[in-house]
């Protein structure tokens, strides 16, 4: 069984939320990101989603685009990012999702890429500058392959269009909280936890959130909505700010376990 | 509307964006065939832009080139001073029809930023352009331009500093703001539609220049030859064509010199790969990192080009050259001096493949460049190359 569906299929039972910080690999280093990986999971994350730098995030907000950036400067790539997590799979076993924009794996070539992936153990892929219509051929590889495949929704997606992204997507549904690009926010929208139960009551998969989520308050408030929280922006600034620091994995775990508190 | 031509285009964006292509799709498709929407297009582009443009047989450089009978169509005249002004006006009538309250648009050399905030002023919206931090340095005056007719110029300082690095910028406002933002795409570049959008607000410049050819000449003539960059004067001159026996030659910049690999020629140079929403030929590393371009001709500098451009280089219907900075900036000045035009240094790259190659054709060949924009606001530049020229 896919540890993404193992996962939420767990989640279900008691009725409990996933905490799936993202990072980048890479940054600052491909060492740093395998450290930082064991002490997620060591903090209670219930999922990683790993990103892939890219010259030009066009969903990315000025804190992952600098860490792609650092991760692009320390000579990162693709297959690098592949061969790191094959290693850290000895170490592991909580589901890895990868979050990389549409031209490398359409470079690596895509059904190369989707048996590789699979073949390290990677479980799902977001893809967020590909939608649907444009993921033909895409899906097919990551199905062959078994990967998940993990599409998104927004504020702006019209409800019959919600349907048919959620029947194309395995694994979980990524809600957007907001209209924007990737970046902590102090607020979020108010009717955010109203369009989330809306969501969750018409998806067949799971509904993860992400974008904007990043203080444990807010991981709190969202908890009862959403089957998975996604916190990004706010992690990779504290890996920012002691990237140069021997307390890094320290303080990177002290900040998920934080986050982690209200889902105990 | 097609979102693809052959292989090439489609719609590689962020699902938040997905809604507002539907949006602008529909709102375009209809508006095309409004009429009161294109009497008052008209009416702008005659009025305003200075409508049509003339197609002058370039007397100086034929006598010159001893080669093919040249003609100019005459963009570098309409107001603002390139052909940028006949999509920003149709795109802005499009969203004050759409009821948006505000525009943005990205800009490499500033020639659409300018005729963006033109645009924009006009018709009483406010506006945003978004330019990198390298363009605002080497095109000072369309800064103070945008800045003069209104516009708020926001410096991009994210990768490469140039065109490439500010249409991400300009996406990612248009995903916060998206609500009540129009943006503005200055190329047949991007998802799809702004690709055809673009196109056939540009059809006007190909349309003019085969009723004047006619009328001038008693026929077609035998090449069209354009600058390509996204590629947006090349499509608007060749699209009227399309169905002609007529050669289409775009010409892209080769910076230093092709295999130096600092340039600006995807089609010559390239490889198929998906940036900013559009699959097309793009200059990106073996990985799929996209590279950063080169051309002394801001306007020119994109790692990208339009899909439509892919596709007829795969089918040949057109064909794909490049010239050098180099060749480029003689015949800037060439064509000051044989016609007393200063032509854009984008321009200038269409203009010095016909003298390079004016022995190939025949005398009573009849050649039509789209000479896209006028060359003031390259003058520090050129000024800059003159003066180590001469040191050297």
């Amino acid at each position: 069984m896919n540890r993404i569906d193992q996962l939420f299929e767990t989640l279900r039972k008691k009725n409990g939320t996933a905490l799936m910080p993202f990072l980048v690999a890479g940054d600052p280093t491909l060492s740093h990101t395998s450290d930082l990986i064991c002490a997620l999971e060591e903090a209670g994350a219930d999922m990683i989603e790993l990103g892939v730098a890219f010259s030009d995030p066009i969903a990315d907000g000025p804190t992952i685009q600098a860490a792609g950036q650092r991760a692009l400067a320390s000579g990162v790539t693709l297959s690098a990012v592949l061969d790191m997590v094959k290693d850290i799979r000895k170490k592991v076993t909580l589901p890895i999702c990868l979050m990389c924009y549409y031209n490398l794996l359409y470079q690596y070539p895509i059904e190369q890429f989707a048996e590789r992936a699979a073949d390290v153990g990677i479980d799902g892929v977001i893809v967020p500058d590909l939608p649907p219509e444009e993921a033909g051929p895409w899906r097919g590889a990551a199905i062959r392959a078994g990967l998940r495949t993990i599409f998104l929704v927004t504020p702006t997606t019209p409800h019959e269009r919600v349907e048919k992204i959620d029947s194309l997507s395995t694994g979980f549904l990524y809600y957007v909280s907001l209209t924007g690009v990737t970046g902590a926010r102090k607020e979020l929208p108010r009717d955010l936890t109203l369009a989330l139960d809306r969501t969750r009551n018409e998806a067949r998969n799971p509904v993860a959130v992400g974008f904007g989520i990043g203080t444990a308050s807010q991981v709190a408030a969202l908890a009862p909505h959403a089957d998975g929280i996604i916190v990004g922006s706010a992690l990779v600034k504290v890996i920012e700010q002691h990237q140069n620091s021997s307390s890094l994995v320290e303080r990177v775990k002290s900040f998920v376990q934080e986050l982690k508190r209200p889902l105990m | 509307m097609k979102a693809y031509f052959g292989p090439y285009g489609g719609q590689f964006v962020p699902e938040t964006v997905m809604y507002a292509l539907t949006e602008l799709d529909q709102a375009f498709r209809y508006y095309r065939r409004d009429r009161q929407f294109k009497k008052s297009l008209a009416a702008y582009l005659r009025d305003y832009v200075g409508r049509p443009t003339p197609l002058y047989l370039a007397e100086g450089l034929t006598g010159k080139l001893k080669g093919p009978r040249i003609y100019l169509k005459r963009e570098d005249l309409t107001h603002t001073g390139a052909h940028k002004i006949n999509n920003t006006l149709g795109q802005v009538l499009l969203a004050k029809a759409m009821g948006k309250e505000r525009i943005i648009a990205e800009t490499g050399a500033g020639q659409h930023g300018v005729a963006t905030a033109t645009a924009a002023t006009l018709f009483g919206l406010s506006c945003a352009i978004y330019m990198g931090e390298t363009d605002i340095k080497r095109q000072a005056m369309n800064v103070t331009r945008m800045k003069l007719l209104g516009a708020e110029v926001i410096p991009v300082g994210s990768g490469s500093r140039t065109l490439k690095d500010a249409i991400n910028e300009a996406l990612r406002d248009w995903v916060t703001n998206i609500s009540n933002t129009y943006y503005v795409i200055g190329s047949v570049v991007g998802p799809h539609p702004y690709p055809t959008i673009v196109r056939e607000f540009q059809y006007v410049v190909g349309k003019e220049a085969r009723q004047q050819i006619q009328k001038a000449a008693g026929r077609l003539p035998d090449v069209l030859v354009a600058c390509v960059g996204g590629g947006s004067n090349a499509m608007g001159l060749f699209a009227p064509f399309a169905k002609d026996a007529v050669r289409f030659i775009g010409v892209e910049a080769a910076g230093s010199g092709i295999e130096s690999g600092k340039h600006s020629a995807p089609l010559c140079a390239g490889r198929v790969g998906i940036l900013h929403g559009t699959k097309s030929y793009l200059l990106q590393t073996d990985e799929g990192q996209i590279s950063e371009a080169h051309s002394v001709a801001p306007g020119l500098d994109y790692p990208g080009v339009g899909p439509e451009h892919s596709s007829l280089k795969d089918t040949l219907r057109a064909e794909y050259v490049s010239v050098t900075d180099e060749e480029a900036l003689e015949a800037f000045q060439l064509l000051s001096r044989t016609d007393g035009i200063i032509p854009a240094l984008e321009s200038s790259h269409a203009v010095a493949f016909v003298c390079k190659r004016a022995s190939e054709f025949k005398k009573e060949d009849i050649v039509v460049i789209n000479l896209s924009g006028r060359g003031d606001k390259d003058l520090d530049i050129v000024a800059q190359y003159l003066k180590e020229a001469s040191h050297e």
